[in-house]
């Protein structure tokens, strides 16, 4: 059986350089275009022969992509949601995992369910209460109901608190510790790696988002970045591939940087909030 | 245990931060969202009250038997495709060989891309005369299809393009597997089971949870389906409507059309359309999901 090993694990090296490969290519040939020169563009298939960055400036000095401005809207809605969220959801998480009062489970799995709630169903009358409110045309339903207590968030908190051992908090309210401060001072500064998972999902979650800007932003000083993307696809066709590639690669920059500072995290993250019972 | 019993009162406040948004954003509205399916309204005028005029029509509208056609057929193509995919890859980089965080790291690196980008890259990809693709299969003697343009494989280029995204799913899986313990993988071997034994026996049962748990994301995600189609076809239903789904017709109704009425009831046939499938899904995993913990 042995004797099989190093063949078997150089068909499993194979394999997974092969994989791997497929699933970078992309990102890595979307790259390449950004660099590919115009006279190349229809000629070159994979690599450019001469790379050069000229597409990146054309791109942030054309008209109809204004990476810094949709970069700098995204960044406002991202930070004006995140302290609301991770207060709100983490509050929530403690309430589900240690206050023990009567119907909380149940109302737990009513938590749990709307995630099945599809987003469609309650985009119209969302957009009606935000226009009866005049909401419409400001960046507010962009971040309002998203600094409320998110469900995925408050489930993967609460997984987390019920990890965390009952008898620090137990000590301290003998102490004469109340139940918000053992929250504050026992449960929060433990739980920063949940809450870091929780941050690195949400600022995600609004860097990509296009559904809800596609329907509330009408001005174009307003645009995200993924927003501001698809109209560069959509509505300027004639923006030549290099460029929309570079304004691609812009967008994609931010998020990988993040990702392989706290790779470990996101998958952790991802992880936790399958393997519950 | 010394745990004391709190009051209703203390405990609705704590978690008031979920049920507060959760009434504004979702409960109300989909209590609005079910009358207003029961009426005639332009956005303008105030609503009408037809009753159930728009659920009879969406019953005899063309474009709505389309798109649900269209949604049902991904979603049978995707689930089951991206399960399978995600659990082999899980299986592939769970071996112990150096260099697998680098190869997990590749796998999940589409899954945190911007929708609109993937889209973008996958356009031009897919572009049937200067795509790298076409030109590709062209290399090889192959007479490339027009992808995206062609009806025949619009939803297979669709389901393509999602599949990339499977390392969500499959990092979940990873985690699973690194759950079961080596003593059951162990005691297979003694009773002389060979691999497919051992992923029959021991790898699916003690993986049946996570797989539960991804197959209802998967229905819940692949029924809405929408931004990646809508740049994919440029907002547009795509040939021969192949490229157009539920959630785009809803959305068209809506905020194109501003028949909200009638995007209300696709929206209410949505969600029972995802509750029911899921409530499918549980009960059938009563018979075949495997908790180890009872």
């Amino acid at each position: 059986m042995h004797s099989a090993r190093p063949i078997r694990n150089v068909v499993l090296y194979v394999a997974l350089v092969a994989i791997a490969g497929m699933f970078a290519l992309p990102l890595i040939w979307m790259v390449a275009v950004s660099l590919t020169p115009p006279t190349e563009l229809a000629t070159v298939t994979f690599l450019p022969q001469h790379p050069q960055f000229d597409a990146y400036g054309d791109v942030l000095h054309s008209e109809s992509f204004d990476f810094l401005l949709y970069a700098r809207n995204t960044l406002i809605l991202v930070v004006l949601s995140l302290f609301g969220t991770l207060a709100c959801s983490s509050i929530a998480a403690y309430g589900f995992s240690r206050i023990s009062f009567p119907g909380r489970d149940l109302l737990f799995g009513v938590c749990l369910a709307t995630m099945m709630i599809p987003f469609p169903v309650v985009m119209v009358p969302q957009y009606m209460l935000f226009k009866q409110i005049g909401w419409i045309g400001t960046t507010l339903p962009l971040w309002v109901p998203a600094s409320f207590g998110h469900a995925f968030n408050i489930f993967l908190l609460r997984q987390f608190f019920m990890g965390i051992p009952r008898d620090l908090e137990e000590s301290a309210m003998i102490d004469g510790c109340s139940r918000w401060a053992c929250f504050v001072k026992i449960i929060l500064p433990l739980a920063t790696p949940a809450l870091t998972v929780v941050a690195l999902f949400h600022t995600l979650a609004i860097w990509n988002d296009l559904v809800a800007p596609l329907i509330y932003l009408v001005h174009k000083e307003q645009f995200t970045l993924s927003l501001g993307l698809q109209f560069l696809q959509s509505r300027s066709g004639n923006t030549p591939w290099n460029q929309m590639m570079a304004a691609a690669t812009l967008i994609v920059l931010p998020v990988l940087v993040l990702f392989v500072i706290a790779q470990r995290a996101f998958i952790r993250g991802i992880a936790t909030t399958g393997l519950k019972e | 245990m010394a745990v004391s019993r709190t009051s209703l009162g203390v405990g609705l406040l704590w978690i008031a931060p979920w049920w507060l948004g959760f009434m504004m954003f979702l409960a109300i509205p989909l209590g609005i969202s079910f009358y207003i399916s029961l009426s005639e309204y332009p956005l303008l005028q105030p609503p009408l009250f037809v009753g159930a005029a728009n659920y009879s029509t969406l019953a005899v509208d063309p474009v709505f038997h389309k798109v649900l056609y269209n949604t049902l057929l991904f979603s049978a193509a995707f689930i089951p495709l991206s399960t399978a995919a995600a659990i082999a890859l899980a299986i592939l980089v769970n071996q112990r060989l150096p260099g697998q965080p680098f190869f997990r790291a590749c796998i999940f690196a589409p899954t945190i891309v911007p929708l609109v980008a993937t889209a973008v890259v996958w356009m031009r990809l897919f572009n049937p005369e200067t795509g790298p693709i076409n030109e590709t299969m062209a290399a090889a003697g192959i007479d490339g299809p027009l992808w995206l343009a062609s009806p025949r494989w619009a939803i297979p280029s669709l389901v393509f393009v999602s599949l990339w995204g499977v390392g969500s799913p499959m990092v979940i899986y990873l985690a699973g597997l690194q759950e079961i313990p080596e003593t059951l993988y162990e005691a297979a071997r003694l009773d002389g089971a060979n691999s497919v034994g051992r992923f029959r026996h021991v790898t699916l049962p003690g993986l049946s949870p996570v797989i539960l748990f991804n197959v209802v994301m998967a229905i819940i995600n692949a029924l809405q389906i929408f931004a990646l189609p809508y740049i994919l076809w440029d907002t547009d239903p795509g040939p021969e409507r192949a490229g157009y789904f539920y959630t785009s017709y809803l959305f068209d109704n809506a905020f194109r059309f501003l028949k909200f009425g009638y995007a209300s009831a696709m929206g209410w046939i949505q969600l029972l359309l995802i509750l029911g499938l899921t409530a499918f899904v549980f009960a059938v995993s009563r018979r075949t999901v495997y908790y180890r913990g009872a």
